[in-house]
Formats: structure tokens, C-alpha cells, sequence
């Protein structure tokens, strides 16, 4: 004989514990998962704070992404307390142990005055845009909220940059700033896909915000069409969230380095030659700074940029998009970071290798004595560079980029 | 014996090699020994009073010498050393 929509109501009831909205409000934060199994369109409406939101009808994809722990307290609301007793018996055939269904739902959560909170609201093109992010719980509409909010600034429109700039472009990171000051020429176009054949001659910032915009109408591009010196760095990297550092030279990275610990910012850091690569965060006081790497740079003999040595066009694709992985993690505050770890890439061997960074006690910079005199107004003097460069006071007017950037 | 990694800016000066197999008990030791098949790399390496350039770093088993001994780090067979400048390209 057939079931009605009642019978099994009754055995849902009968299987399923439940537990009513003070219950839940009483439980101690993080001593259950609190499931929302309603619409989407319902739980834009508000929700209970903390609660994930998995809809009934994702309930069987999405549970064991977000609770791995069968034996883990799982207590699922809906509306009306409906849908959960429902949702409830899907996850005990699932084997979890311990679920729970509030009675009453949200309906009389919210009625009884207990606190509820409204989640980011994305546009529905958002929603569509950013779905891959939005179904990733350590992103999800927060964190695409978050995405949407930052801004990056990108040191150079090159070869690092371009991909870079790509991804996190396509990512909705909501402010893209790029500082460069030179013009897309053809021998550029072998790596640094933002620029295209075109648009030789032009304005490499212009380019790029060209292609960023054609790409995520979300981003805005703010364009910094002048040198990075000393008397504009302040300036220029105020209120970004993280740098990214593809220049190609070493005044300018020195320069950036001291200036973003100085404001706190962290910078994600790569370098290329041929066919290899170095990168690294620098996360201002959690890990050591660009000086306490490379306290001094090397003679240029030693350190030829790409227009003399070459590079193999990937080799800064490659590094661009693990500066935007890093870039990432630091804005969504997820994961590990490169933060006192320096990684070698070989496009040759296929191969990635790790090294130990620390912070130097004695960084003119960075160290807790550094920071204490720049605080008094009378910051450490910055030793000398080394052969055939000039004081550290100088560097400020070395150019950003040079011809190839 | 450790094997030295040398970076790809240095290997022309060492026959193009991209790894050594060199002899010696401490970093310093490698690096003398390096230097006297090698006469060349001595102005890239060392200061003129014999210290470490600070413009290359040089790590054994992934780990920083400057914060271990220096060039006094002992090394045991099969360490590995891995000379490093700093790169420019972007």
C-alpha cells in the first residue's frame, strides 16, 4: 500500500531526534554543524550565525565536503522544521551518528528573537561568475564577498604580472592596481599574455586594464602610469591589501620591501631566469623581508634580467600564477602561505624546491629594533649596496621595470 | 662527498655543470675546493677577506648557513649544498 506524505512524516519523526531553537542557541560555538537545508533564495534572507548552508537537494553531494566526521554533532534546520527531519534521515543513510532536526526552523528561531544574520548578497551574475568559489566552503560567498572587497596592486605588467593580474582579475579580487610605466612592445607578447599584438606601442597599464575589464567587468583597475621611487612608493601602495612583485629590478624590489614593511603590507614575491624561478611571501613580522633574503643584491654580471639572459616564456607563467595562489590565501586568510619558505621552481626537471627562510635578527628593516627606530623618526641606516650600485638613499630613483619589465 | 647545486647564472663558469660532487667536511671546505677547480667563482662567492658574498645564499639540506655555522657548517656525506644568488628577472 502506498505512503502518504504523512506516514512518512511520522516516521521521520519517529527516527530523528529533534531539538528546539533554545537548545541549539544554548550549545557552545563550534560544538555542532549547523546545517541550513532551505532554498537559496531563503537563506539570503538571513540565517543562523555560523550555520553552513547545504540545500536539501545538495544534501547527499555536499555533506561529507563539509562534515568529514560521521560521529561529529550534525543538527539541521529548514523553515519550519520540515525539510530538516527529511534531510536528517538522508544523512543517517549516510551513516552519520549523531544528527539532529530543529523543530520549528528558522521561522520560530527568528521569532523568538534569537540572533540571525543576513549573508553577503552576490548578484545573480556574481552567483553565476563566481559558482566554482561559491561551492568551495573555505571561500564561498564570504569569501567571494571578501575577494570583491580587496585590492592588489601588481609591480610591473610583465611577465609575472600577466598571469597574475589574469587570475586574480578572474577571481572578482575588486581592485586591481598596476604600476608601470612602459609601452607593450613585440618582443613582450613571447610571455606577458595580458598585452596583445595590437596593442604594441601602447601603454602597457592601459593594456592591461583593457584586458582585465574585457575579462571581469567586477574589477576595477586603478592605473599607476609613473615610476616606482622613493618619493611615491608611500604613496602609490597605500591601502592595498597585497603587492604583487614582478619587477625586474633589484633598486625597485628593495624599494618595495621597505616601504610595505613599513606599512604592513605583505608582498608575494617571484623571480625568473631561463628556465627558473624563486618565490616567496613576505608577511611583514610573521616571516622575514625581501633584506633578510638578499641582505645586498648581487653584481649585475650575477643577476642579468630577462631582455639579457632570456627566459623561457612559462617559466614567469608558472611563478605569475603561484603569485596569485599565494596572493589568494593572503586575502581569504586561508591556508599556508610561502611566508618563510623560499620555493625553486626548474622548468627543466619539472621540479619545485623548498627552502628554509628566517627572519634576521639584524634587518635593518624588519627587526624589532628597525621598527622601534622608525617609530622615534630616526630609522636604521641601510648598508650600502653592493658592487657597482649605489646607496640604498638612492634607490628611489632608479626607474621600475627598465625596457623589458 | 655533498653535492654542490650550482645556479643556472654560475654553470658556464663551471663547465656548464648544474651539480658537483665535491669532498670537504664544513661548507667552507666545499667551497674552497670548488673555488680551486673553478678559479672563477672566487669573485662571485667570497669577499676578498675570504667571507661569504652576502649577495649569495648558501643552504645545505634547504637550510640557511648564515643561520647555522657559516662557512664552518659541518657536512656529512650526501649533504646537499645549494649556492643561490638572487634573480632579477620579472
Amino acid at each position: 500500500m502506498p505512503r502518504t506524505y504523512a506516514d512518512l512524516l511520522k516516521e521521520a519523526r519517529a527516527q530523528i531526534r529533534e531539538v528546539t531553537p533554545a537548545d541549539v542557541d544554548a550549545l557552545a560555538p563550534g560544538a555542532a554543524t549547523i546545517v541550513d537545508v532551505r532554498e537559496d533564495s531563503e537563506w539570503d534572507q538571513g540565517h543562523l550565525p555560523g550555520a553552513v548552508h547545504i540545500s536539501k537537494s545538495y544534501v547527499e553531494q555536499q555533506i561529507e565536503g563539509a562534515v568529514p566526521d560521521r560521529d561529529s554533532e550534525v543538527i539541521l534546520y529548514c523553515a519550519g522544521g520540515v525539510r530538516s527531519l527529511f534531510a536528517a534521515q538522508t544523512l543517517e543513510q549516510l551513516g552519520y551518528t549523531n544528527v539532529a532536526s530543529m523543530s520549528g526552523g528558522f521561522q520560530q528561531w527568528k521569532s523568538q528573537g534569537r540572533p540571525w544574520e543576513k549573508p553577503v548578497s552576490l548578484s545573480q551574475e556574481q552567483k553565476q561568475r563566481y559558482s566554482r568559489h561559491l561551492l568551495i566552503p573555505e571561500v564561498g560567498a564570504e569569501g567571494q564577498a571578501r575577494l570583491l572587497g580587496s585590492k592588489a596592486l601588481f609591480i610591473g605588467a610583465g611577465g609575472l604580472g600577466s598571469p597574475a593580474a589574469l587570475y586574480l582579475a578572474a577571481a572578482g579580487v575588486g581592485t586591481i592596481g598596476i604600476v608601470d610605466f612602459d609601452v607593450v612592445d613585440l618582443s613582450n607578447l613571447q610571455r606577458q599574455i595580458l598585452h596583445t599584438n595590437e596593442r604594441v606601442g601602447q601603454r602597457k597599464t592601459e593594456s592591461a586594464k583593457q584586458t582585465i575589464q574585457a575579462l571581469n567587468p567586477d574589477v576595477t583597475v586603478i592605473t599607476h602610469e609613473e615610476m616606482l621611487v622613493a618619493d611615491n612608493v608611500e604613496r602609490i601602495i597605500h591601502g592595498y591589501d597585497v603587492i604583487v612583485d614582478g619587477t625586474d629590478t633589484f633598486e625597485t624590489r628593495y624599494l618595495l620591501n621597505d616601504a610595505a614593511v613599513a606599512k604592513n603590507i605583505p608582498v608575494v614575491h617571484a623571480s625568473v631566469f631561463r628556465f627558473e624561478g624563486q618565490l616567496t611571501t613576505f608577511i611583514p613580522f610573521e616571516g622575514p623581508c625581501y633584506r633578510c633574503l638578499y641582505p645586498t643584491p648581487p653584481p649585475p654580471e650575477l643577476a642579468p634580467g630577462c631582455s639579457v639572459a632570456g627566459v623561457l616564456g612559462v617559466v614567469p607563467g608558472i611563478m605569475g600564477m603561484l603569485q596569485a595562489n599565494e596572493a589568494l590565501k593572503v586575502l581569504l586568510g586561508i591556508g599556508d602561505t610561502l611566508a618563510g619558505r623560499l620555493l625553486l621552481f626548474d622548468a627543466l626537471d619539472s621540479s619545485f624546491t623548498e627552502l628554509k627562510l628566517r627572519r634576521d635578527p639584524q634587518c635593518p628593516v624588519c627587526s624589532t629594533e628597525a621598527v622601534a627606530a622608525r617609530a622615534e623618526g630616526r630609522p636604521l641606516a641601510i648598508p650600502q649596496f653592493g658592487v657597482g650600485s649605489s646607496s640604498a638613499a638612492d634607490a628611489g630613483t632608479f626607474v621600475l621595470g627598465g625596457p623589458v619589465a | 662527498m655533498s653535492t654542490v647545486k650550482i645556479p643556472a647564472v654560475l654553470r658556464p663558469q663551471v663547465g656548464g655543470n648544474k651539480e658537483l660532487e665535491l669532498a670537504g667536511s664544513s661548507v667552507g671546505a666545499v667551497v674552497d675546493g670548488l673555488i680551486e677547480q673553478y678559479p672563477g667563482l672566487r669573485g662571485q662567492l667570497l669577499t676578498d677577506d675570504g667571507q661569504l658574498n652576502r649577495f649569495v645564499n648558501v643552504y645545505v639540506n634547504g637550510q640557511d648557513v648564515r643561520y647555522l655555522d657559516g662557512l664552518s657548517t659541518a657536512l656529512n656525506d650526501r649533504d646537499e649544498v645549494r649556492l643561490l644568488p638572487a634573480m632579477a628577472g620579472g
